[in-house]
């Protein structure tokens, strides 16, 4: 499995090209609900048991080696997908496969093997790491449990991890709340990094960081995946970052995928209405540039009651009849994913009159 | 001194040598140092600054929010009083009426068992007499104004039945209830997703244009600044080291930290190149080195910043700047390209 991986990896974009080698993840009609507590009231009343549907069908592919953004507001669902990309949540419905491997199938050694190769570090370095250990039991917890190393080569791994995410040999000996935010982030990803994993998975990495200490910990990860041939799931909320370090994105509202590109061609020119209006919500750094209409009108609906059929379309200035009957599904063309109505593939039943909307030309 | 010539035109705030200091298990943490800065009528000032480098703290020291034994000294001149000053009961005439706060966190700044509506209403009572009828007219009128849909209903609404984006609507209402002619802002749209935050930026915007009314936003995020405000302040460990209108911030910073805080942020382009971060932390500020507090971490460092600490001083027409080598810095443009 490591040895596919190494192998597919590659310093630049890996280019588009579906069949030719096996996928780091294939994540197929992913389905995550979790359930709500319904309070007496509703139960006496009959009232039907509520569901916020955190993944509705997620689609999405990983190339070995390649850097992934994930992109999305709250509770888009790009936490609950890294979240059962580590099997922290097992998924209702769908498949993920890893380097052809039936990831939800695995059990015992297999998926001890797994979880060593897929390695996740969170977002809060506050409460990821234990407070009651220093971050040599840190370290040498991860190292025994999965018996990466013979007893007695632990102190030298140990110090190899401290100085490959820059902190000094002495950190061993140090508790966690003696480092700052930063320094943790990088005592959690030489957690990760200590079991010799492919694949990192990092939900909002630096979110809790200041803007000065952020990119220390970005060069850090850039570095540590030319370094290591790792595939990175970047899970973030920060466009800019994103945008910086990822060879594709992917974009999520409300459960589903709506949009997947290489990086600087979906930020150049964005297909799906939501990329849209996430792209130019984002502020930008240049006081020049500035609009004074709204990005995009009214509120994410409640995950409770997603709207039907597309379920950006109540809040989409190009929504046209039909996009609140049917869901479109995520299409490829010219190597852009997008799930729009307006993208709909030549040939295909169109899903509303052509003369209903606008095409996708009469969009800038 | 050498700031009086800061001021714009007309100013409607001024603030000198402001000094805050808290009493700590560990010693006095001066968390604010001799600030000083003006806000001009219908300006929008950004405070700009990581955490700990004291942006909140000014703020909450303007309305003095900081109860004893905490230390407030210096000035805070609005209307020609000084309301570091003034008695407690000027202060709360000043305080939700003629200056009003919005806060980050909009579910623990509302009452939760309160309705919006009773919470704009007790504004409109207190501070301008309003009662009744013409009250909750008023009050739909201030739903209405922050883009609110259907007001009259929401009015009943308890906070929690919002959204994070309506809860930071409603607190907006709240504090233009009292037609304020000065808006401090907190790290409004900082708890906001990305399309929220853009709208309600753009209501603040708004309401600015139709009331006439100052804004004071303290903010960390630097793509904030740049799309609202019209004259920024840069904090760094407590103490002001930059002023300048927003246009000459971003295109030729003046002091080494704001220069090193926007080249730390990756300038567009899908290039995976190593970004240029501030090596480093942020400075304790109970063991603050001696000179400037930034030198430490500064690549214009030289002997004379260890020094002394530098004095703000005018670089340019309305540009203030704390550095040593302001002179010397690159623009932005000059280093990414």
């Amino acid at each position: 499995m490591s040895a596919t991986a190494r192998q597919g990896a590659s310093q630049a974009a890996p280019a588009r090209a579906p069949d030719a080698r096996p996928m780091a993840f294939e994540v197929d009609g992913l389905v995550k609900t979790f359930p709500v507590q319904p309070t007496l009231f509703d139960r006496l009343k009959g009232a039907p048991r509520l569901a916020v549907r955190a993944l509705d069908g997620v689609t999405l592919r990983v190339e070995p080696g390649e850097t992934l953004g994930i992109v999305g507001e709250s509770g888009c669902g790009k936490s609950t997908l890294a979240r059962c990309l580590v099997r922290l949540h097992e998924p209702d419905a769908g498949s993920i496969r890893y380097h052809g491997n039936d990831v939800l199938a695995l059990q015992g050694d297999a998926l001890r093997r797994y979880h060593r190769k897929v390695q996740m570090i969170f977002q809060d370095p506050y409460s990821s790491l234990n407070p009651r250990m220093s971050v040599g039991q840190i370290l040498r917890e991860a190292l025994g449990v999965h018996a990466m190393r013979p007893p007695k080569a632990v102190p030298g791994r140990m110090r190899e991890l401290l100085d490959m995410v820059g902190l000094p040999a002495d950190a061993a000996d140090r508790m966690p709340h003696e480092f700052s935010g930063g320094q943790r982030q990088r005592v959690g990803i030489a957690r990760a990094l200590a079991l010799e994993p492919d694949t990192l998975v990092a939900d909002e990495l630096v979110s809790a960081l200041d803007v000065s200490v952020q990119a220390q910990v970005i060069n850090l990860l850039l570095e540590l995946q030319e370094r290591l041939h790792l595939t990175v799931l970047f899970v973030a909320h920060d466009l800019r970052l994103v945008r910086h370090i990822s060879h594709r994105v992917a974009v999520m509202y409300l459960g589903r995928v709506v949009e997947v590109g290489e990086t600087e061609a979906l930020f150049r020119d964005p297909r799906h209405p939501y990329t849209r209006a996430l792209l130019s919500a984002a502020p930008s750094l240049d006081p020049e540039h500035t609009t004074t209409s709204d990005a995009v009108r009214g509120e994410l609906p409640s995950p409770l009651r997603v709207p039907s059929g597309c379920a950006f379309h109540p809040r989409c200035s190009s929504a046209f009849e039909g996009c609140d009957v049917d869901a479109p599904e995520l299409v490829a063309r010219n190597g852009r994913e997008c799930a729009c109505h307006l993208y709909e593939p030549d040939g295909a039943a169109p899903a509303a009159p052509g003369d209903a909307g606008p095409g996708p030309e009469a969009r800038p | 001194m050498s700031l009086a010539d800061v001021s714009p035109a007309a100013s409607l705030l001024s603030v000198r040598h402001l000094d805050t200091t808290f009493h700590t298990a560990r010693g006095a943490l001066n968390a604010v140092r001799d600030v000083s800065f003006e806000v001009g009528e219908g300006e929008v000032l950004g405070i700009v600054g990581e955490s700990g480098s004291g942006k909140s703290v000014t703020l909450r020291s303007i309305l003095r929010l900081l109860r004893p034994p905490t230390r407030i000294t210096g000035e805070v001149r609005w209307n020609g009083e000084n309301l570091l000053e003034v008695s407690a009961r000027r202060m709360r005439q000043v305080t939700g009426g003629e200056i009003s706060m919005i806060f980050q966190e909009p579910m623990t700044a509302l009452n939760p068992v309160l309705t919006v509506g009773e919470q704009i209403l007790e504004s409109l009572r207190a501070h301008e007499g309003l009662r009744g009828q013409a009250a909750n007219e008023r009050a739909v009128e201030l739903l209405e104004l922050v883009g609110i849909p259907s007001p009259r209903e929401r009015l009943g609404a308890f906070p929690h039945e919002f959204s994070g984006g309506m809860r930071q609507r409603a607190m907006i209402a709240i504090a233009l209830a009292s037609s304020p002619r000065l808006l401090l802002a907190d790290e409004p749209t900082t708890a906001l997703d990305v399309t929220i935050q853009d709208q309600i930026l753009k209501l603040l915007l708004r309401l600015r244009e139709q009331l006439g009314m100052s804004v004071i936003l303290v903010t960390h995020d630097l793509g904030v600044v740049a799309q609202t405000c019209d004259r920024v302040a840069v904090m760094y460990a407590g103490r002001l080291v930059e002023t300048a209108p927003v246009r000459a911030l971003f295109t030729h910073p003046r002091h080494a930290y704001t220069l090193g805080l926007r080249l730390s942020l990756p300038s567009g382009g899908a290039n995976r190149q190593p970004l240029k971060p501030i090596p480093g932390a942020p400075p304790d500020l109970t063991a603050l080195p001696p000179g400037c507090p930034f030198a430490p971490r500064c690549g214009f460092v030289t002997d004379a910043c260890r020094a002394d600490e530098p004095r703000r001083q005018r670089v340019a027409e309305d540009h203030t700047s704390a550095c040593i080598h302001h002179a010397e810095l690159p623009a932005p443009s000059e280093v990414t390209a």
